[in-house]
This record gives structure tokens, C-alpha cells and sequence, in this order.
């Protein structure tokens, strides 16, 4: 049986529609309109034990929608969706202990007091013995330097910090999955690499399963061989980061840095995408010219300092998809 | 035992010890207070001196009530868990529900602690302060002391989960100020912090008398100052346990209804 089974979940939201202006506010006092979004429409996966994965999609596309139904905070219209067995709205309070979640624009700290008794109160929430607490804590706090923190109240926090904090306060209880709903949204360089790196380690080192939507294409790209892409409340693409790439394109980028800056580059088989001083982008398909064909021919015809092959950024990647399915 | 308990306790003491920090609001509660107890009972003195029929109760008792209502303002349910207002609003409510807690009997702790810390903060000097100088008179009888401590256990009870009530409703409403305009004079005046519900006319203490609210200040008043005798004081403490009853049942059905259809604000 999979860790986690998701089969068909639909769910939809009612809205209130409000016109604008202040017209629009006293109509809507009168009568109100509400819009049904399909928030998901009948999305299905499965996640083995110790899988991490990312999910992508952009705003709204209900990525946030499904982590909270597997979380059992949303009811789902319909379909089935199980974790370790259990059904996550029906056994919400036994679901709770088993998961950890973090929502990146939340904290789930509390605002007023000091990190450590944010951790404290978090323990006699979950029931933790005060062993296997301070095992899990001082570990945590180890893993991502948290002790000079314990006794600085959360609102004094920057945002790396508190993702840090938040990341430690969503594991003490040492769950067996984890879903991350943005978990380096704000983030600056650094944080983002100290986060990234600690979910590999929970996922490689502890076996933890993760389930991680993200805007960052690095993100996927650092942590996780599987993408989910969702967009319109539907599953779009579901496999390793490789196969996505070559069914939406088989495309290769040709980067050159020129000796002589007049000179252009003209060849059958490669399109020209930019240019800025002596480097110019170049794109092929390898299945037309094989790569070392292509390099010989350059390099035999024009000056050369320097040359890469790259595959096409992530984001274009996506993009490419969510123009196939029409999402923009 | 210990551990069950354990969640709910955890976070009404920390809420409690969060809530004690606020001096500065404190202090200004407490002086506001003072004022206003002092007006009421001008006004109470003004009317007792311009009449001369007989009133259901003597002015020093009137005198006492008020002080002990000014002491006793923050466990009036008037409005919902700022906290929880708070949460809903940013919908960092969602990670309410991913605790594994019985959600009602959590937010039950959390509201308790609301209405009980700044009471707890502002009552005893106010207290001490009205004994001495303003008029309020002591406990009419030991036993007087005695069920007047039971019958407030009773209102701390009942006024959370009437706070509850009032927060659960945030789930549809979001803001929660329409409530707290709707309930607030509604609950001053039939808790009888207005005028106090002796003297009003006869048909209304039937109707007075079956709400829940008398049990919040006025029956523990009256208890105190003997004007309820001791031997009827099973009456009071039933009347609250009837309705403490009934609101955390329809407090833990109404939310029950609510999370099941939660939108969480945001993303």
C-alpha cells in the first residue's frame, strides 16, 4: 500500500462575487453572486515511503488546496485520499500527529514568546515524552544552528530564521511526512540553501516523505527527481524532472563566448536566441544534429574562447506546459 | 489523565502568562473602570434619592453590585478571541486544525484564558480599591463568600463558551466587528451591567430569568451580597450548569459545521 494515496479529489469553493466600486458594495449587500471554482478536479497520485516530491503550478492553480486536504484542515467534494491508511478529514486529530506542515507565509510560532517556549508548548501539544523531545529538538537545532535563537522572541526573527524555526517546530514530533507549501518563498540566497539542504537531509538520512510545492524552479531542481505540475486543479505532468523536460522539449541551448565580437554565427541546424557582447545563445534540437557533430563544425568555422551546452531553464519548461494547456 | 488534559492546559497558561504582559492596557482598564463605576453609581444614587416608592434593593447593595460588575468587566462575553480573530484573518488558522487536539476544547482554553487573564489582572485592586473607599461592602456571610467563589467558577465557564460561540462565528464572517457591534449591548444590558437586573419590572425578570445571561454577573452579585439566600443557591449554580451545557454543545456543533466548510484566507 502507498504512504500516501490521492484518487480522485475534487473540490470546490463558492465565492462571493463583489462588484467594484462603491455601486458594487451595496449590490452585493442586496444580492450576492457567488462563482464556483473547481479548486481540483479530480486529481489522483500515489507517494511511496521516503519519496520527495515537488509540485508546481502557478497561483491558484491549487497547489496550497491539495496540502491541505491531505492535512485534513479542507473536505473534499469527493474522491479518496489516504495517508498511512488513514482518511485525513474523517481521522483529523490521529492524521495530525502523524504529519508535519508548514505553510511558508505563516508562522505557526507564537508571535509573543521566545523560540524555546514556542517548542515547549508544541511539545505538550503533541503529547511528546521529554525525552524523545529534547533527542528531536537538540538534533533539529544542530542541523540548522538554531540554539543562539531559543531565546529571541518570534516577531524579532528575519525571515530565514523563522523559516528555520518554523521548519524545527513542524518535526519535533517527529513525523513521517512532511508537506512544505512554499517553504522558501521571501527567502534570501543563503536561507534558501540552508532550507534546501536540510529537507535532502530529512528525506535522504530519516526516510521522511515530502511533499513540496514551491514557485522555485531551483527548488525542484536541488531536492526533487519527481514533479508534479498541477494547473487549473489538474495533475498536467507527473514524472521525473528528465522525462518532463524531454517530452515538453527536446531542445538544448548552445552558448558561445566569440574572440572577435563582429562576427555572427550562421548554421543550418541551430536558431539564434540572443545576444549580448561577445556571447551569443544559440538553440538546437539534438535528435537533428548530434551535440558533437554541431561543436566540430563551429569550432572548425569560427573563433572561439569558450562554449557550453545547457538545457533550457525549468521555467521555460513549465511555461511551455501551461501553454500547451492553455492556462494563460 | 495527565496527558489528555495536557495540550489545553499548556496553552491556557501560556496564554495567560502572554496576556499578564500587557501592563500599559492593564493600568488604562483598570482607570477607565474606575470612572465608569464611579458614574453608575452617581446616577444609582440620583435615582434613589428622587424616589420615594420602595426598590427591590437598597442602594448599598446597588452600590456593591456595580463595583463588583467593574470588577468582574472582563469576563463579559461582548466579543470573540482576538487571537482567533486574528488567526482567521491571516488563516494561519489552518495550523489549528493540523494539531492533534479536539479543536472546540482547545479553542475552549484559549478563550478562557482571554476572559480570565485581564480579569485576573484588574479585579483585586479594583477590589481592594472599592472596599475601601468607594462603599462596596464585604461578603454578607462566610457561606455568602463560599457560593459566591462557586457561582463565579460558573460564569468564568459560561462566559467562554459564549466567547467561543462569538469566535466560531469568525469562520463566516471573517472580521468579527459586526458581531461584537450586534452582541455587546446586548450582553451589557441583559447581564445587568447597565442597570442591575433587580429593578426591572416584573414580566421582564421572567424572561430575565431563563436567559443565560443572569448567571454571568448578577446571580454571583447577588449571592455575595446575601440578597440570593445561601439556601437558594443550588438554583443559581443549576441554572448555570444547565446553560454551560447547552452552549458547549452548540458551540462544539456550530464548529463542527464551520470546518467542514472552512475557506482558508489566502492561498
Amino acid at each position: 500500500m502507498p504512504h500516501i494515496l490521492v484518487d480522485n479529489i475534487v473540490k470546490t469553493f463558492r465565492i462571493a462575487q463583489r462588484r467594484p466600486g462603491l455601486w458594487g458594495a451595496l449590490h452585493g449587500v442586496l444580492r450576492r453572486e457567488y462563482r464556483t471554482i473547481k479548486a481540483l478536479d479530480r486529481v489522483s497520485f500515489e507517494l511511496e515511503p521516503g519519496e520527495l516530491v515537488g509540485y508546481i503550478g502557478p497561483n491558484g492553480a491549487g497547489k496550497s488546496t491539495t496540502v491541505k486536504v491531505l492535512s485534513g484542515i479542507l473536505v473534499p467534494d469527493s474522491g479518496r485520499c489516504e495517508i498511512d491508511g488513514r482518511i485525513p478529514w474523517r481521522n483529523r486529530i490521529s492524521n495530525a500527529a502523524n504529519i508535519g506542515v508548514v505553510f511558508g507565509q505563516r508562522t505557526q510560532l507564537w508571535w509573543d514568546l521566545p523560540v524555546i517556549e514556542s517548542f515547549d508548548l508544541l511539545r505538550d501539544i503533541y503529547r511528546i515524552g521529554s525525552g524523545e523531545y529534547l533527542r528531536a529538538r537538540d538534533e533539529l537545532a544542530a542541523l540548522m544552528d538554531l540554539e543562539p535563537l531559543y531565546d529571541v522572541p518570534v516577531r524579532q526573527l528575519s525571515l530565514g530564521q523563522r523559516m528555520r524555526c518554523d521548519l524545527a517546530a513542524a518535526l519535533l514530533h517527529a513525523p513521517s511526512v512532511l508537506f512544505l507549501d512554499e517553504p522558501t518563498i521571501g527567502l534570501d540566497a543563503v536561507s534558501k540553501l540552508a532550507v534546501r539542504d536540510f529537507i535532502k537531509r530529512l528525506n535522504r538520512e530519516r526516510g521522511v516523505t515530502v511533499v513540496l510545492t514551491t514557485h522555485d524552479m531551483d527548488d525542484i531542481e536541488a531536492l526533487s527527481d519527481r514533479v508534479m505540475v498541477i494547473g487549473h486543479g489538474r495533475i498536467l505532468s507527473d514524472s521525473t524532472l528528465d522525462d518532463l523536460r524531454a517530452r515538453v522539449t527536446r531542445e538544448r541551448r548552445l552558448i558561445i563566448d566569440l574572440l572577435d565580437e563582429g562576427q555572427a554565427i550562421e548554421d543550418p541546424d541551430v536558431t539564434f536566441i540572443s545576444r549580448s557582447g561577445n556571447r551569443v545563445h544559440l538553440q538546437f534540437d539534438p535528435d537533428r544534429v548530434p551535440t558533437a557533430a554541431l561543436i566540430s563544425r563551429i569550432t572548425a568555422k569560427y573563433a572561439i574562447k569558450d562554449l557550453f551546452v545547457e538545457n533550457p531553464p525549468i521555467e521555460e519548461i513549465i511555461s511551455r506546459l501551461y501553454d500547451e494547456h492553455e492556462l494563460r | 489523565m495527565q496527558s489528555f488534559v495536557l495540550p489545553y492546559t499548556a496553552v491556557l497558561s501560556a496564554r495567560f502568562r502572554m496576556i499578564l504582559q500587557y501592563r500599559a492596557a492593564a493600568i488604562a482598564g483598570f482607570v477607565t473602570q474606575i470612572g465608569w463605576g464611579a458614574i453608575r453609581v452617581m446616577a444609582m444614587e440620583a435615582f434613589y434619592r428622587s424616589t420615594s416608592a420602595p426598590q427591590p434593593m437598597h442602594l448599598e447593595d446597588v452600590v456593591t453590585y456595580i463595583w463588583l460588575g467593574q470588577a468582574l468587566l472582563g469576563l463579559l462575553p461582548w466579543n470573540p478571541d482576538t487571537e482567533i480573530r486574528a488567526m482567521v484573518r491571516s488563516g494561519t488558522v489552518a495550523y489549528e486544525l493540523v494539531r492533534p487536539v479536539n479543536l472546540y476544547t482547545y479553542w475552549f482554553s484559549r478563550s478562557m484564558a482571554f476572559r480570565l487573564a485581564p480579569t485576573f489582572m484588574r479585579s483585586i485592586p479594583l477590589a481592594v480599591l472599592a472596599l475601601l473607599f468607594f462603599g462596596m461592602q464585604a461578603p454578607a456571610s462566610p457561606e455568602a463568600l463560599v457560593y459566591w467563589l462557586a457561582a463565579t467558577l460558573g460564569a468564568v465557564l459560561l462566559s467562554t463558551a459564549l466567547t467561543v460561540i462569538l469566535s466560531i462565528t469568525l469562520m463566516w464572517t471573517i472580521s468579527g466587528e459586526g458581531v461584537s457591534f450586534l452582541v455587546s449591548p446586548v450582553i451589557y444590558f441583559l447581564a445587568g451591567m447597565v442597570i442591575p437586573l433587580p429593578l426591572f419590572p416584573d414580566w421582564a425578570q421572567r424572561v430575565l430569568d431563563i436567559l443565560p445571561f443572569r448567571g454571568i454577573c448578577d446571580a454571583p452579585f447577588r449571592l455575595y451580597m446575601g440578597h440570593i439566600p445561601a439556601t437558594e443557591a443550588w438554583a443559581v449554580l443549576l441554572h448555570q450548569l444547565i446553560w454551560i451545557v447547552i452552549l458547549v454543545a452548540f458551540g462544539a456543533w456550530l464548529l463542527s459545521r464551520a470546518t467542514r466548510r472552512l475557506v482558508v484566507q489566502g492561498g
